[in-house]
């Protein structure tokens, strides 16, 4: 069966409305979508496609429907990252070291998703534990980014760790997909997929239920292919969770009223520390000419200072490694997941770790076990932490200021698989302007705004206030209703 | 000061404590799951305790209570805002790869434990205590080749109160730990039992001579009897002195005592020992307490052992000593007042003391489940007083109290042992004693007073015990000298 290609193509609001008037009905909807992962299982998206789950909540959605009780999600497909743990469906952290591991729970986040109705049809590939900027690191093999270079048909990253989801939603396997975001990990793939990713404000999402990599960074958020869908996934993801002693009791506003809040007379900031030796030029241009869509909607542009932004990168790669070293400690074979058996103990933990953990989480644990190592602590961690508070700092001093930060999303647009593998480092700084937000715990949204000479999508990523998603969503959809991006990637992929 | 002889001369030894004592709760530290003692392996073991992907600790309330409340019962600083530490290393029976506990800022700083030393006051310094979670426990003996692992422990509220090195003898250790034990039992946060580890001690132990600076420790882990404190302290520090006196040096280590050899033996060397990598837990905010809640919680302290004592000196007239042995356990004490309270507090004190403590040791009883109430060995007292009974004949009294669970009345009037004090019924039985013992009377007034006992004998017999021994004495003499 070949994909409908009219009902992959609705926004996940235009699939609402269309499942609320009868134009088709969930199962359609549903079946369209698988049909489209059949298709597009070239890109490596899917770690685990859940199809009999899928048609059964979608028949479930179309009873509901039916008895007019449907919830406000009702019969949407999602892709959930496989980071997410779900009631007995497999979930890897795309790591060989949970090789056979079946939560007997739900997380908090998938959990709200579907007790709004909406429809499971995969756990989305990822960066082996999130770790990554490329998607290059699962131990499933690497993502494919539906977009091509023109005249170049090399495959490209998505970008990561999310990039499973975002490539997903790129290539309309999905209406919508969760992604994680430590340093950017829902941010940058996004904006190397054309899409829209929305990382909340720390604490706004519940992480009970979501495998760890950074405790003090990580936070869910959605991918969708509109500002709108993200408002309408992120209402349904949020909210105080008692299980999570970090997750912050606020009230959860309906995000999607906030498209149409007026932005006139608000000031958007634009850092003068983000021009960064060696940006693409098409990248700052855009963002130039997101300040002007900005000012266009009303907004004043302001130049502002975020001093302490160039530490932010290697503060960022001393912190979370640390806590990745010690949340990685339960993976010991144990209990659960890969055992490899050894002739004691000790060779028991190296052999399964050694085994189960690729080179970048391995290279990762080892750096946060030395950073956090009696004669080194006070020199990294925390000296890291100093300078993350200073970097927080340097946002709250800007917001007192400005409404919103505008910046690009990433340096450069999606580069071929492969490439930066060698250099971690020219793979970290993929994270530049999307970790400080992280650090500070503010909101950010990638927004595709256009395309580079090669035909690549770019993101514009604006920052705001904790816990004021609804200005960055409102000024992202600014930006999106003047840059009338258009793209259409393909679904080919060249895995076997 | 206790010394170590050594060949050499005197040592002195020096011993600090991390007495590891289990929250009374049902629930433990950052889980739900149940905390109850010998229950089926795993059965108590939550997603959070197994260290499940996802899962995250939240801080249980009342633990944290508990410590706020031990923490003022040793006097000690409240620190309203501290922070929770990982502590990581690998073992089995460790779930997540890391123990919450609290670093460089514990829930409670210094604090100081009273001991009473054979009259001597001994002030012994609380470095802090801190909240941490238990392990779980590795089963190596239910198969040669494999190990199980229990996670009932895992995860359960232990509270780490560590002294200062202020202890110089086992005894003093042994004191201690009592003292400390004694006190978190009237707190009520933690049963102290250490038959089921509820309560187990890591020994810190160095030599000096007297007067030089402290020497290198050794760490004797996981000691969970007093008896073995103490044994442990003393191979130790002659192990130690005969270390010094050999010429050779003391390695900082880590020790295990064995209690059956009695010995101490190598566990891991300074060398191998852990780098722990504490580091805040990002799981965790800070724990911030509100200084009114604090207050609340020491306005609800019961009366503690110290405070007890002083007031049993004062109020029932005891000696040091006997209020030290009534204030050791609240139920004791509470009991002893209840007996006390209203009537003669050393007579109370001797009864409590001797006959029911015997009572007691005899048939393995605590007070709580004590054959006599503090009701009915008060009424037996008061019918002393009032010359009702005899003080031997109580004693009777009080076996049959405990055999039948009667009260003093009830036995006396069944058994008729009320005491004779009519002198005219005492008068016919010295009458009758002095006639069947002209040879005595003789003797007595020949000025041997010894020959009175023959007829006080005598008047006890016929009256089975039961004539004032006071009012015969003085019929005795008048009748004889008269």
């Amino acid at each position: 069966m070949t994909a409908d290609r009219a009902l992959t193509a609705l926004t996940l609001a235009e699939a609402r409305a269309g499942l609320r008037a009868g134009d088709f009905t969930a199962t359609e909807l549903v079946e369209a979508h698988l049909a489209a992962m059949a298709e597009a299982r070239g890109l490596n998206v899917f770690i685990a496609e859940t199809p009999e789950r899928a048609r059964a909540a979608a028949a479930e959605s179309d009873r509901r429907i039916a008895a007019g009780s449907a919830r406000p999600l009702e019969g949407i497909p999602l892709g959930i990252k496989d980071l997410f743990c779900t009631d007995g469906v497999a979930t890897t952290a795309a790591s060989r070291i949970l090789d056979g591991f079946t939560p007997p729970y739900e997380s908090a986040v998938t959990a709200k998703l579907w007790e709004a109705g909406a429809v499971m049809l995969g756990k989305t590939n990822l960066d082996e534990f999130a770790m990554g900027s490329s998607n290059t690191t699962s131990h499933f093999g690497p993502v494919e980014n539906p977009w091509r270079r023109r005249g170049d048909n090399r495959p490209l990253v998505p970008g990561g760790s999310s990039g499973g989801s975002a490539a997903a939603v790129a290539a309309k396997l999905c209406l919508g997909a969760t992604g994680t975001d430590t340093g950017g990990s829902i941010r940058q793939p996004a904006a190397f997929c054309g899409v829209v990713g929305l990382k909340p404000t720390y604490g706004r999402c519940s992480r009970w239920g979501v495998v760890a990599f950074a405790s003090s960074l990580d936070q869910a958020g959605p991918i969708t292919r509109t500002v709108r869908d993200s408002a309408i996934l992120l209402t349904h993801m949020a909210g105080f969770d008692a299980r999570d002693s970090t997750s912050i009791e606020c009230e959860v506003p309906d995000f999607e009223l906030a498209m149409d809040r007026p932005l006139k007379g608000l000031k958007v900031g634009v850092p003068r520390e983000y021009r960064v030796d060696g940006m693409d030029e098409g990248i700052e241009s855009l963002w130039r000419q997101g300040v002007q869509w900005l000012e266009e909607a009303g907004m004043e542009p302001v130049e502002i200072a975020l001093p302490h932004t160039k530490y932010a990168l290697p503060v960022y790669y001393i912190l979370a490694p640390a806590e990745a070293s010690s949340n990685l400690a339960r993976y010991d074979g144990v209990r659960y997941g890969l055992r490899r058996e050894g002739a004691d103990l000790r060779e028991m933990y190296e052999l399964t770790r050694g085994d189960g953990f690729g080179d970048e989480v391995r290279r990762r644990v080892l750096i946060g076990t030395y950073v956090l190592s009696a004669g080194y602590y006070d020199a990294y961690y925390l000296k890291a932490q100093k300078v993350r508070t200073l970097v927080a700092r340097d946002f709250e001093e800007a917001f007192r200021t400005v409404d919103v930060i505008l910046t690009p999303t990433a340096p450069g647009a999606a580069f071929a698989i492969g490439e930066k593998e060698d250099d971690p480092i020219a793979m970290y700084l993929n994270d530049v302007f999307t970790v400080p937000a992280s650090l500070a715990g503010l909101p950010g949204i990638s927004v595709p705004a256009g395309l580079d000479g090669d035909g690549l999508p770019l993101g514009l990523q604006l920052v705001g206030r904790a816990f004021d998603e609804e200005t960055i969503i409102a000024a992202a959809a600014a930006i999106e209703a003047r840059a009338a991006f258009e793209g259409e990637p393909g679904r080919g992929g060249t895995a076997p | 000061m206790t010394l170590v002889e050594g060949a050499t001369g005197p040592w002195e030894v020096v011993i600090g404590l991390e007495v590891h004592a289990q929250v009374a709760s049902r629930a433990k530290l950052f889980s739900g799951a149940a905390t109850e003692f010998g229950a089926e392996p795993n059965t108590q073991v939550s997603l959070v305790d197994a260290a499940m992907p996802g899962m995250l600790p939240v801080i249980n309330g009342f633990c944290v209570e508990q410590a706020v409340r031990t923490g003022l019962g040793l006097k000690a600083q409240i620190n309203l805002f501290s922070v929770f530490d990982r502590k990581n290393y690998f073992y089995p029976d460790l779930p997540q790869g890391y123990q919450i506990s609290q670093y460089s800022q514990p829930i409670v700083g210094r604090g100081e434990v009273v001991l009473d030393m054979e009259g001597r006051e001994r002030r012994i310094g609380i470095t802090r205590l801190h909240i941490e979670q238990d392990a779980g426990k590795s089963l190596h003996d239910r198969d040669p080749e494999v190990t199980y692992v229990d996670l009932n422990r895992a995860g359960v509220a232990l509270m780490e109160i560590v002294s200062e090195p202020d202890l110089r003898s086992a005894a003093e250790a042994g004191a201690y730990i009592a003292k400390l034990r004694s006190i978190l039992r009237y707190l009520g946060t933690c049963d102290g039992d250490m038959e089921k580890g509820n309560l187990r001690a890591d020994v810190n132990i160095s030599v000096r001579r007297p007067g030089e600076p402290f020497g290198t420790r050794c760490e004797i882990k996981n000691v969970n009897s007093i008896r073995f404190v103490q044994q442990s302290i003393e191979y130790e520090a002659v192990r130690q002195v005969d270390v010094l006196e050999g010429g050779g040096r003391i390695e900082q280590e880590t020790r295990l005592f064995d209690p059956e050899k009695g010995v101490t033996r190598s566990m891991r060397t300074k060398e191998e020992a852990h780098d722990y990598r504490y580091f805040p837990d990002p799981d965790l905010l800070p724990l911030e307490l509100d200084p009114g809640w604090v207050e609340r919680i020491r306005a609800g302290l019961p009366e503690l052992p110290d405070d007890k004592r002083a007031r049993f000196m004062a109020d029932y007239g005891l000696s040091p000593y006997d209020a030290e042995v009534l204030v050791a356990e609240r139920e004791v004490a509470e009991y002893f007042e209840a007996v006390a309270k209203g009537r003669d507090g050393k007579a109370a004190a001797n009864w409590v003391m001797g006959e029911l403590f015997s009572v007691l040791n005899k048939q393995s009883l605590s007070v709580a489940d004590s054959p006599v109430s503090a009701e009915a060995l008060g009424g037996l007292i008061d019918m002393i007083a009032d010359g009702t009974v005899s003080t031997r004949l109580a004693k009777d009294v009080f076996e049959e109290m405990v055999a039948s669970g009667k009260d003093a009345s009830a036995v006396v009037e069944e058994k008729g042992l009320r005491q004779i004090t009519d002198s005219s019924a005492i008068e016919i039985e010295v009458d009758k004693a002095i006639a069947a013992g002209p040879e005595q009377v003789a003797q007595f007034r020949a000025g041997n007073e010894k020959v009175l006992g023959w007829f006080v004998g005598q008047v006890m017999k016929a009256t089975q015990g039961k004539a004032n021994p006071k009012a015969v004495n003085e019929i005795l003499r008048k009748k004889l000298s008269g």
